[in-house]
This record gives structure tokens, C-alpha cells and sequence, in this order.
């Protein structure tokens, strides 16, 4: 009995998880009085895209937001202003003879045509700040209590220490061989920096960090970097003159195997950022629904089938939690493994 | 019929091409969740090793998959 309110309980707690954000609120008397259907795309566009500010729920005029700096750099001058500066995009900003403005799309143009580099804060800057002191407080800890505390560990670092421990010994070390402990802390991190940002993205009003593909393209250029650089003879041979190949094939296995360089951290970059960006737009389509249905059956229709699209939300969100473990598990694996053929002996 | 093609809208192609990238990685998990199965109930004492290479054939199976739906969010 206890267990089944308990279940309850947390069905509940999820529940209210699910509804990711209060700013789908549409502005229902302009729907009504156009006759036409709610249009989640833009909506959902807003969710998983970037901003200079961070929405945080509201609807244009009750819109609750905060601002976020902007630092631009012009032709060698640093402009730095908060975001609430552009209204929305209604007004533009001047620091000395250069006029800011932005678009629809969050993009800041410069009056004269200037060229911008924006090196601003965004949300998905400001929630990468937040997540990495999360994981220096956590990691430092533990390291502390490691260190300090010969005897079994409790608490948290009981839950983390098994994970750590078999991120390195059946990822790291199965995969890379004898001199796995050079990479131990490169893929560590990305493991975890991987996981903390998936896990924490699924909250509502965060930011969608690990599915913007700047940041994958990122972490793969360091795979990438880190293939390349610890390449021996071996993996360079293998890939100049593929062994057992036949001197005809060589015009096709040559040119092969160097595009092979390439796509390998491509795709890695590809495979985390749709993994992470579909899931959140079915997460998003589906809470939509029930806006969709608001706009062409009225209340009713709403309240029908909102039971509905939030046990889906529910189900899609067990099944989100698992693609953030996997794809960080994933995302390290063929980190490792390509890092493996790169360090790998003649056999 | 080429001029009629050009003013088409396009967003039609891309759910479809999506529809077709998600056939795809369904057929591709499901074979490799049904070997991993029949692998399984041959030799349980390997059912750890065998999870786990499932998950990682399955994974980059839906990396493929993936290619196209991103291609379908491009339109």
C-alpha cells in the first residue's frame, strides 16, 4: 500500500517535470479571433535554441527573463551591455560610433556594416558555467574524501566512485591498452561533462547545452586533436598503406581512409547533438499538443488531452533519461576506441 | 513541372525523409536487439558482454539515422 503511494507520489514529481515551461501560454484571444491553429514550431525553436537572455517564463508583455551581458568585439574596440539594452529587439544600442542591433534571430548586427565578433553570454554559456562548477564541486570533493578517508565510501561518493571506476576500466583501459592512464582525464571529462549537461538539460527552464552543435563540434575537435596527435607509425601506415589491400585498390583505401579521419569525429559531433535536440523537440511537440488542441477544440478539448500528452511526456522523458546516460557512455566509447587505434602496436 | 517543383513547399520532403531515416534505424535496432536476444539465450554467461556491444552497434546505428533527420531539420 505504502509502496503504491509512494509510486503515485513520484508519478506525480515527474509530472510536473514534464511540463517543461509556463511560456507556452498562447495568447488565446488573438488565436481565437483569427480562426487559426496554434503554431507550436516557433515555440519549440525558442526552446532549444540559444539567447542573450534567459527566458524564464511569461509571454511577451509578462515575460520574465533575465539578462544576459553581451560582449561584442569591432575593430578592436570591446563593447560589453546587458541584453535588456535591445528591448527585444526594438531599440538599438550605441557605444561610441558603433550602433548595435539585433535581429529575429538573435543575431547582432553592427549599423555600418562592421564586422562583429560576439563573444557574448548566452544562456547555454551561462548554464555551461553552472554545470561546470557543479562538476568542480562535486569531483573536487570526492577527490578530497578519497584521499583522506581509507575506509569504504558513503554517501555520494559511494554512488559515483563505481561509475568513475567503470568509466576507466571498461571504456578507458579495455579500449586504449597499455598506456590508457595518459587519456584517463581527457575521458573522464568528457564522460561526465557529457552526462551532467544531458541530465541537467532535461530540467525545465534550462538551457539545451549539449545539443548545440558548436559545443559537440567542439568536444569532437578534441577527440580529433588528441587521435591526431598521438598517432604513431602504426595508425598512420594503416592509413597511408592499408595492409593486405592490393596495389589496385590502393587508388580507392588511400583516399578512403583519410576521409576516415575526418568523418569519425563528425560523426561523433552529429550522433550527440540530434540524439540530445530530437529528444527535446518530441518532448516539446508533444507538451504542444495539447496547445494544438486547445486552439482547435476549445477548453475541453485541452483538458482531454492533456492526461494523454503528459503520460507520453512521462514515458518519452524514462526514455530521454536512458539515451543521456548512453550517449555520454557512447560519446567516451568511440572516443576511446578511436584513441586505441591511434596508440595501437604491431600485432 | 519543374517550375511547379521550385514553388513547392519543401517541409513536406523533409517529414518524409525523416519518416524514412526512422524506418531505417527501426529495422536496423530491431535486427540487432533480435541477434543480441538469440546471442543471449544461446550463452547467458556472456549476456554482459553481448548487452554491451549490442548498445554500442545500436547506437551507432541510430547515428546514421540521425544524419537524416538533421538533414530533415535543415528544411
Amino acid at each position: 500500500m505504502r509502496a503504491v503511494i509512494r509510486l503515485i507520489a513520484c508519478v506525480f514529481v515527474l509530472g510536473f517535470f514534464a511540463i517543461k515551461s509556463y511560456s507556452f501560454v498562447p495568447n488565446t484571444e488573438q488565436a481565437n479571433q483569427k480562426n487559426e491553429t496554434y503554431d507550436p514550431v516557433p515555440n519549440i525553436m525558442h526552446h532549444i535554441a540559444d539567447a542573450h537572455e534567459w527566458h524564464l517564463w511569461g509571454e511577451e508583455e509578462n515575460s520574465f527573463s533575465i539578462p544576459l551581458p553581451v560582449i561584442l568585439f569591432t575593430e578592436g574596440h570591446l563593447d560589453v551591455f546587458l541584453s535588456s539594452k535591445f528591448h527585444h529587439g526594438h531599440s538599438t544600442v550605441t557605444k561610441g560610433n558603433r550602433v548595435y542591433s539585433i535581429d529575429s534571430h538573435g543575431h547582432i548586427h553592427e549599423g555600418s556594416g562592421l564586422s562583429v565578433i560576439d563573444i557574448s553570454i548566452t544562456k547555454n554559456v551561462a548554464f555551461m558555467l553552472i554545470s561546470v562548477l557543479l562538476l568542480l564541486l562535486i569531483f573536487i570533493s570526492i577527490a578530497k574524501t578519497y584521499n583522506k578517508n581509507k575506509k569504504a565510501p558513503t554517501g555520494f561518493q559511494a554512488f559515483l566512485e563505481p561509475l568513475i571506476l567503470f568509466v576507466k576500466d571498461d571504456i578507458i583501459k579495455d579500449n586504449i591498452g597499455p598506456k590508457y592512464e595518459k587519456y584517463t582525464p581527457f575521458l573522464l571529462t568528457v564522460f561526465f561533462f557529457v552526462l551532467i549537461n544531458n541530465l541537467m538539460g532535461m530540467l525545465p527552464g534550462s538551457a539545451n547545452v549539449t545539443g548545440n552543435i558548436a559545443v559537440t563540434f567542439v568536444l569532437s575537435v578534441f577527440t580529433f586533436i588528441i587521435t591526431t596527435i598521438s598517432g604513431n607509425k602504426n595508425y598512420w601506415g594503416h592509413i597511408f598503406k592499408p595492409p593486405g589491400v592490393p596495389l589496385a585498390l590502393m587508388p580507392i583505401m588511400v583516399p578512403i581512409e583519410i576521409i576516415g579521419i575526418f568523418t569519425k569525429p563528425f560523426a561523433l559531433m552529429i550522433r550527440l547533438f540530434a540524439n540530445i535536440t530530437a529528444g527535446h523537440i518530441i518532448i516539446l511537440s508533444l507538451i504542444s499538443l495539447i496547445f494544438i488542441a486547445q486552439s482547435a477544440m476549445g477548453n475541453a478539448g485541452a483538458w482531454g488531452v492533456a492526461p494523454v500528452s503528459v503520460l507520453f511526456v512521462l514515458f518519452i522523458y524514462c526514455i530521454e533519461l536512458l539515451v543521456a546516460f548512453l550517449q555520454a557512455y557512447i560519446f567516451t566509447l568511440l572516443s576511446a576506441v578511436f584513441i586505441g587505434l591511434a596508440v595501437a602496436e604491431d600485432h | 513541372m519543374l517550375l511547379q517543383a521550385q514553388t513547392m513547399d519543401f517541409g513536406a520532403f523533409a517529414a518524409i525523409g525523416a519518416g524514412l531515416a526512422a524506418i531505417g534505424a527501426g529495422i536496423g535496432i530491431g535486427m540487432i536487439g533480435g541477434k543480441a536476444l538469440e546471442a543471449m539465450a544461446r550463452q547467458p554467461e556472456h549476456s554482459g558482454m553481448i548487452q554491451t556491444n549490442m548498445f554500442i552497434a545500436a547506437a551507432l546505428v541510430e547515428g546514421v539515422a540521425l544524419f537524416g533527420v538533421v538533414v530533415a531539420l535543415l528544411k
